[in-house]
């Protein structure tokens, strides 16, 4: 019987679940890959605070390398938690602000120009993010908006043409790109291998940059759905703010949910419609199940579908002809 | 004196040459466009930049939905019904 409850873990299983993880990623890393230890880029986020909490009970904490890479619109306490996460880990961590290496490689600049393409008065002490409307609440196709906010608090909104739309997230997967690159940096250095940090929802949906944060070398919670990594923050018992604090992007200088930027609906509802679309669960049964209509549930799986659709190039390695 | 066949071909004309459509995949006027894998969300906004230059039209938000974007047919009568 299909309800919301149904993706999570059952008391027994949690820890068969974690002692297994544990094993794959002992045996991946030091086994199958011949390094030493692993690297993580810390975000202060629940993904990456549990797959350093892994890491360091499957591999010991010294074979742990933690990376602080904030820049200049991350949030504040992003970096102060990532740093409560790795000194209660009692890992290593290193200090690689990106601000510098992302200002030369133009990232703000080249997003800003698109930005200003559409709002011309878009400048110096303005934030931004993207949107999607919200897939629940309306029909509208997932088209992103750009939001922008003036010194003075005044708020616009304005759709982009394709051009722009894609230069912003171009210039902005530079930061990923960069925190990548100095996770290699590192690994290489150490001999260590890098620890990816996608959930279930990001693998499966694609939320992630290519050659950015998609890449790793190994990925020990791609197969849990959000909800239960939340379970494993809890039973690893990781500072409360991780464990309670609801999903960001910390990409753009506004602040940002997961929700908005992509997945258009609360990680649990997505989680328990991919469980329900993925197990075959009828539009009808997971609507009930889920105080939602069945065209709600509906619009769910179609975007489910459309972004695994998309989600394919991410994943699609090269092809050699 | 809105011509809707010339219409017709000139939105068809955009989405055969702008993007791609498999081999084995038939595209006719009432072809969901997005169920069809033949537009992802960039593509919606490029359609929408075409019709607006194209036609003249203004396209709201409000407006961005399946009824109106979902094949190359309804997204002529959009343009008829926005035309008045």
């Amino acid at each position: 019987m299909f309800t919301k409850q149904t993706v999570r873990f059952s008391p027994s299983e949690l820890p068969t679940a974690i002692e297994r993880i544990e094993r794959a990623l002992y045996d991946a890393v030091r086994g199958t890959l011949r390094r030493r230890g692993v690297v993580v880029g810390l975000s202060g986020g629940v993904d990456s605070s549990v797959v350093a909490a892994l890491a360091a009970r499957a591999l010991g904490s010294d074979r742990v390398l933690g990376l602080y890479m904030n820049e200049v619109e991350s949030s504040p306490e992003t970096v102060r938690i990532a740093r409560a996460v790795g000194d209660q880990l009692g890992i290593a961590t290193v200090d690689e602000p990106v601000s510098q290496l992302l200002s030369a490689a133009g990232c703000y600049a080249r997003r800003d120009e698109a930005i200003r393409s559409v709002v011309p008065r878009y400048g110096a002490g303005w934030r931004c993010k993207l949107v999607l409307p919200s897939l629940v609440e309306t029909e509208r196709l997932r088209v992103f908006s750009i939001v922008v906010r003036s010194p003075d608090g005044e708020v616009l909104s304005a759709r982009m043409p394709a051009e722009a739309y894609l230069q912003v997230v171009a210039a902005t997967n530079f930061k990923q790109r960069t925190r990548k690159m100095l996770e290699y940096y590192h690994a290489d250095r150490l001999g260590y291998a890098v620890a990816g940090t996608p959930n279930l929802l990001e693998y499966d949906q694609g939320f992630f940059v290519k050659n950015g944060d998609g890449a790793a070398d190994v990925k020990p919670i791609a197969h849990l759905y959000k909800t239960q990594v939340y379970q494993l923050a809890e039973w690893l018992e990781l500072p409360e703010e991780v464990r309670t604090r609801p999903p960001t992007t910390d990409t753009y200088s506004l602040p940002q949910s997961q929700e908005e930027f992509y997945f258009s609906v609360p990680y649990d509802t997505l989680d328990a419609c991919l469980y329900a679309r993925d197990h075959g669960v009828t539009i009808a049964h997971a609507a009930e199940a889920l105080g939602l209509a069945p065209d709600q549930v509906e619009r769910v799986y179609r975007d489910i579908e459309a972004k695994r659709a998309a989600a394919r190039y991410l994943h699609a390695p090269p092809i050699t002809m | 004196m809105i011509d809707m066949a010339s219409d017709l071909e000139r939105v068809r004309q955009f989405v055969t040459s702008n993007f791609y459509i498999a081999d084995g995949t038939e595209l006719d006027d009432t072809t969901p466009l997005i169920e069809a894998g033949i537009l992802d969300s960039t593509g919606v906004l490029e359609l929408v930049t075409f019709i607006e230059d194209a036609f003249g039209i203004a396209v709201g938000d409000e407006e961005l939905v399946p009824a109106n974007f979902g094949s190359i047919h309804s997204l002529c009568a959009f343009i008829a019904r926005r035309r008045g």
